[in-house]
């Protein structure tokens, strides 16, 4: 019997030939990612349990991004910067992504893809849910919380629950008025949000190896919305030219055999997937966007590690240029090399930065910012009975910040052609 | 003779569950009984804890009691304390809830991997969720750190057990008893996870089988 790529990469994470769904096995981590959320906590547990004796287990494979909440007043959250900080420095943790120097990054999944550590075959957790997004390297990855955290830290191992695959193949060619969210909107509107519930969610055809890395990050993302415990897609060229911009460390490729067994299969042809949302409150309220076009709305929102990648940007800037936004809207950069890439990135000859500027976006510093709400004087938040479109991942009730707030899910296309007009908009209007 | 922890380590888990199920170590609390709090399907984490409030210690004992207070403040006003609705989780300045048991539909702790979700709802006083389904990070992190037990029902209970129920949850032959109305219910057993939920949590399951000093 063949495995899944899934079962492959476990399988030698756990030194073993092979692995079965269903078996509780015990990995060896190659990488353990934490932020300010879930850091302070995690290390508050790893002093706990492991005392006089706590030790990092391997001080070159933890990675530690400040990236939620990190412009704010509030002093409660500046405080988890503080023992981010502290933490590095007594532990020699060198990568430590500082908050105000010339190393801070913003949202880590991005960051994690730009600084090299998403390596084929490998096996990275880390104590946030969308985790999975490395998964479009090839790699397994994957969300926990801070006590399993704070076991890794301290062992480098931990253990899983072997998943089954599905797999999601997507034929023909991406039309211009589609992106990978609208892709990955269509998948959690047929299998709903508990659809892959520990399960790996496998991505694959021609239209999936087509999209470059950041688009098949947000394929990846978004598999935790469907409940999955992991995203994946084999490695390719487009992958290993990423990789090796940004890093000598080696690399090993799997790929799913031809006789894999896998949970289910679901097939598309991108040609008949229209413009969608998910409507308030769940992603898996899918629509067409020609369903709800007209919605009047309060506030736009381009950013996050789905939807603050610099092709996000790419795509939202032909459909802004020239125009001027009708409601507030914030365009957020995922990290600071997104930053500086709208300023070098140009369409018809002006940059990303202006046409956004001069359409009278608001552009925020790089973090996690208003995608989960965050502390009140977080840039962009849902406030009141507001009703915003955004390219972010959740839209659950106050996800965004206010419980009375409405928001839809969309791609950065759909986001940029509702901004010009105020209402929701099916972005073929203007392609 | 299982302290093998390189080429055996893959097997360490099933070997401990073993040993641990045969000397039927029991720390936990079979029996489970309080007033029901009763949502519906998919309530994620930010329901259970909004993210404005993971600012707070969750070590210091007086400042994480504020996880208490604010615990399921993020679930719409009108989906609270079910059928009804409109029932408060936890009263005024509070920090623990009258309520011990959360009855819920599918994918209950879906969302975010915040272990802090668990963590509110031990500090409000829940003892046990039962739910449809769970989202896994939920649901290991309330096994892992042994914050409350999760259980899966065997249907849908949310329609059947109203807020404020008082109910009796037997672990040891997985029932749920309502002893409002009399009605009783059989729970999926907590199989695998059994072990480590009986020693409070990862690490005292890892000491106590061996695996760490």
């Amino acid at each position: 019997m063949g495995m899944t790529i899934t079962e492959k990469i476990l399988a030698k994470s756990a030194g073993r030939r092979s692995v079965t769904p269903g078996e509780n096995i015990w990995l060896n981590v190659d990488v353990l990612m934490t932020h300010d959320v879930c850091g302070p906590p995690t290390i508050g547990i790893w002093k706990k349990e492991f005392g006089d004796k706590a030790k990092i287990w391997d001080k070159n494979k933890l990675v530690i991004f400040p990236d939620h909440y990190i412009f704010t007043a509030n002093k409660h959250a500046n405080r988890n910067v503080e023992i981010l900080r502290s933490f590095a420095k007594e532990y020699q943790v060198e990568n430590y992504y500082d908050v105000g120097t010339e190393r801070y990054k913003g949202v880590c999944h991005v960051a994690l893809a730009e600084e090299g550590y998403n390596l084929p075959g490998t096996v990275l957790f880390g104590t946030d849910s969308h985790t999975c997004t490395s998964g479009a390297f090839g790699m397994f990855s994957t969300g926990v919380g801070n006590t399993d955290a704070a076991f890794i830290l301290g062992t480098g191992k931990i253990w899983e629950k072997v998943p089954e695959s599905m797999k999601f193949i997507f034929h023909g060619r991406l039309p211009n008025y589609l992106t990978a969210k609208d892709l990955i909107l269509q998948i959690l509107g047929d299998i709903s949000t508990d659809g892959a519930t520990y399960r790996a969610m496998e991505f694959d055809g021609e239209a999936v190896y087509d999209l470059s890395m950041n688009e098949r990050m947000t394929l990846t993302n978004m598999a935790i919305e469907a409940g999955g415990m992991s995203g994946i897609i084999a490695a390719d060229k487009v992958t290993e030219n990423y990789v090796k911009e940004r890093t000598d460390e080696p690399y090993e490729i799997f790929t799913s055999d031809e006789d894999a067994k896998y949970h289910s299969k679901y097939e598309y042809n991108v040609e008949d997937i229209e413009p969608l949302v998910a409507k308030p409150h769940s992603p898996d309220n899918r629509d067409k966007v020609r369903n709800v076009a007209g919605t009047k709305l309060t506030k736009c929102y381009i950013g996050s590690c789905t939807g603050g990648k610099i092709t996000d940007f790419k795509f939202a800037a032909p459909l802004l240029l020239g125009n001027t936004v009708k409601v507030p809207t914030f365009i957020v950069p995922a990290s600071t090399e997104v930053a500086k890439e709208l300023e070098i990135e140009t369409y018809k000859g002006i940059s990303l930065r202006e046409i956004f500027e001069k359409a009278g976006c608001i552009i925020a510093q790089s973090s996690c910012a208003a995608c989960l709400g965050g502390p009140d004087d977080t840039i962009g938040r849902a406030v009141d009975k507001d009703v915003v479109i955004s390219t972010t991942n959740r839209n659950f009730p106050g996800r965004m910040g206010s419980k009375k707030s409405e928001v839809y899910l969309a791609s950065p296309l759909t986001v940029a052609a509702s901004a010009v007009n105020g209402f929701i908009t099916d972005p073929r209007e203007f392609l | 003779m299982l302290r093998k922890l390189s080429t055996g380590f893959t097997n360490y888990f099933i070997d401990s569950y073993f040993l641990v199920s045969l000397l039927g170590v029991g720390f936990m609390n079979n029996i489970i009984q309080g007033k029901a709090f009763v949502l519906g399907d998919n309530i994620d984490t930010d329901q259970i804890i909004p993210a404005e409030h993971l600012v707070y210690s969750l070590t210091d004992e007086e400042e994480s009691k504020k996880y208490g207070h604010f615990a399921l403040s993020g679930v719409p006003t009108a989906q609270a304390g079910l059928p009804d609705g409109g029932i408060s989780f936890i009263e005024d300045e509070n920090y623990q809830s009258q309520f011990k048991i959360i009855i819920a539909g599918s994918n209950f702790g879906c969302g975010s991997s915040r272990e802090h979700a668990p963590f509110a709802l031990q500090k409000s006083g829940v003892k046990a969720v039962v739910a449809e389904s769970y989202a896994r990070i939920f649901y290991r992190n309330s096994v892992d750190g042994g914050f409350i037990v999760p259980i899966e029902s065997t249907g849908k209970l949310n329609n059947k057990i109203k807020t404020g129920d008082q109910l009796k949850i037997n672990l040891d032959n997985n029932t749920l008893k309502n002893l409002s109305d009399g009605t009783e219910y059989q729970l999926k057993p907590l199989g695998d996870v059994l072990p480590i939920i009986e020693s409070g949590g990862l690490f005292e399951y890892a000491r106590k089988s061996g695996m760490l000093e």
